[in-house]
């Protein structure tokens, strides 16, 4: 299989910030390839550097098989790049952000209308409008129409859904998985740990240092504990009687319940005991797969330790 | 009896001939952690706009800490506090200079203001970024005191709009459990996110679509009547995309402000 990106030791600082410290990953041809993190992870420098728009300190990076410090120019045609701040032109309508685009690629709206019509055809009824006049998904649509109108090889995604609420988030991944019939290689980012689910690959990333690159599927596996969800009514003085319960060893909110983990892996009658005597009786335990979210609390809290 | 903090009757706010909040009807309680959930473009900034004095209803009747939103704003302005993601805190002033910027707009004395900075670096062990610009902060540390900013002047309601985006997953629980808090000392909390996980931590929530509220109740009553095991499916189910061609999905922009954050003199 072809490596579309492959890097290594890639480090980058800012005056005294060092935004990417030795960040090695590659990615194969046709994947979706999610980088899972937090603002000021380094997602925005990372992806960068992978489009050519700045040069790493140290490290080598090649993309397509071009190098990114050299072959910038040939590489940046094969490039679809959407910059997590919407970054079309705002004064000009729908359609003429999309023909400038397809005219600056040397291509035509029309050559590659098969690629976008899925993604366009939602947002084409406002064709004439300016792109500064849309919505926030309509907006997204078309930046990602954009990104794509000169069908290139490699599409980068900078936080495409951040700030947007989660039936678009949704649909845009729908969107995405229907890119992939196209041959077009994703990396995208997201702080939605939730959509890591979505990608083929992911890394998550922290502070600038890539804490673990797998599938979903074996990152979830990773996580080296029994994970129990925990239930009341009373969330909020659950979470702080876990916490105080000589047993536990981690205790997170999550949704309507709160996960925890044990010192002894297992929540036994000791746990409820505590909980009756603490006035919480009408408590609810499960043992729970954990999801990647619980995976990334772990990997953080093994940086803190 | 629960105290009402804001009560909102037949709120309507049209812009030209777009109606942006469709008739509204609510009440929110002292204590209660509310949850403003909605799509994006449903309207909920519309709203918030209104509960935080800086918009007026078209029609409607709207009270807020007590006083009226139409003719009472500036008053409503002081009984509440307001943290958004994209504004929080002036960048090029230290942590202390934005506390007392703040504490000084709210018209608080300046012994009250040295006793709550006091109080509030302790708190958020905060004592050695005291003199630190807010550019230099990671941006959790930065959320959470732009939160404790807008509760300085211990108003009634702090609005908080997407008060945790792109903020990593500890922090993100650290600042709820800043919210669990601020709503056990009394003051209400009214709260926007897409997460919809968080919306699962709230008293009550509602869902907004198209203008209007299509859902009001516990997460747990929502989430028996739509048969759904998350908060997040009850959201699939009713906050339907506005993104049929046929729907008019452009929010009305009346005044460049309309996108903005609240002017900064409203606090946090």
């Amino acid at each position: 299989m072809q490596k579309i990106i492959e890097s290594s030791g890639i480090t980058k600082n800012f005056g005294t910030t060092k935004a990417l410290n030795d960040i090695s990953f590659s990615v194969n041809e046709s994947e979706v390839f999610g980088f899972i993190g937090p603002d000021g992870a380094g997602k925005t420098t990372l992806f960068r550097i992978i489009t050519t728009l700045l040069l790493p300190d140290k490290g080598e990076i090649k993309v397509l098989g071009l190098d990114c410090t050299t072959d910038y120019k040939a590489l940046r045609k094969n490039i679809g790049y959407m910059p997590g701040r919407f970054s079309l032109y705002q004064d000009l309508t729908v359609e003429e952000n999309l023909n400038f685009y397809a005219t600056v690629f040397g291509t035509t709206v029309k050559e590659n209308y098969d690629l976008i019509a899925d993604i366009y055809s939602h947002i084409e009824p406002f064709k004439k409008r300016a792109a500064g006049k849309l919505s926030g998904g309509m907006k997204q649509k078309l930046a990602l129409s954009c990104a794509l109108i000169h069908k290139p090889k490699l599409l980068v995604l900078d936080e495409p859904t951040t700030g947007v609420d989660a039936v678009s988030r949704m649909e845009f991944w729908d969107m995405l998985g229907k890119l992939r019939q196209h041959n077009i290689t994703i990396i995208v980012s997201t702080p939605y740990m939730d959509e890591a689910m979505r990608c083929d690959k992911v890394a998550l990333i922290q502070n600038g240092k890539i804490l673990a690159i797998e599938t979903p599927q074996k990152i979830r596996d990773g996580f080296s504990r029994k994970l129990f969800t925990v239930k009341s009514v009373e969330k909020y003085r659950l979470i702080n009687t876990l916490r105080k319960y000589p047993g536990t060893l981690t205790a997170y909110p999550f949704g309507d319940s709160v996960h925890v983990t044990f010192i002894n892996d297992s929540a036994d009658k000791t746990l409820y005991d505590y909980l009756n005597k603490e006035g919480i009786s009408d408590v609810v335990v499960h043992e729970a797969k954990a999801g990647i979210e619980d995976r990334f609390l772990e990997l953080m809290e093994g940086k803190i330790k | 009896m629960k105290e009402k903090v804001i009560s909102v009757h037949n709120l309507v706010k049209k812009f030209g001939s777009f109606t942006a909040n469709d008739n509204l009807n609510f009440e929110v309680f002292r204590s209660e952690i509310f949850g403003f959930l909605g799509a994006n473009g449903a309207g909920k900034t519309t709203t918030i706009r209104i509960l935080s004095g800086l918009s007026k209803p078209t029609s409607g009747e709207v009270t807020v800490a007590g006083f009226d939103a139409y003719r009472q704003t500036e008053q409503i302005k002081k009984n509440i506090g307001y943290m958004c993601q994209k504004f929080s805190l002036y960048e090029d002033l230290t942590v202390k200079e934005n506390i007392t910027l703040y504490g000084g707009i709210y018209g608080m004395s300046k012994s009250l203001i040295k006793e709550r900075t006091h109080e509030l670096l302790e708190k958020l062990h905060f004592q050695e970024y005291e003199n630190r610009l807010i550019s230099d902060l990671p941006l959790g540390l930065r959320q959470k005191l732009a939160f404790s900013v807008a509760i300085l002047h211990e108003p009634r309601i702090v609005f908080l709009d997407e008060p945790t985006g792109g903020v990593d997953p500890i922090t993100r629980r650290q600042f709820w459990e800043m919210i669990y808090e601020t709503a056990a000392r009394g003051i209400t909390v009214f709260v926007t996110t897409h997460y919809m996980d968080e919306a699962e931590y709230c008293d009550r929530i509602s869902i907004m679509s198209e203008g209007k509220i299509v859902a009001l109740d516990t997460p747990e009553n929502l989430k028996k009547q739509y048969n759904a095991a998350t908060v997040e499916e009850v959201f699939i189910k009713i906050a339907r995309p506005i993104l049929s061609p046929t729907t008019p999905e452009i929010l009305p922009r009346i005044s460049p402000g309309n996108f903005n954050p609240p002017t900064p003199h409203l606090g946090g």
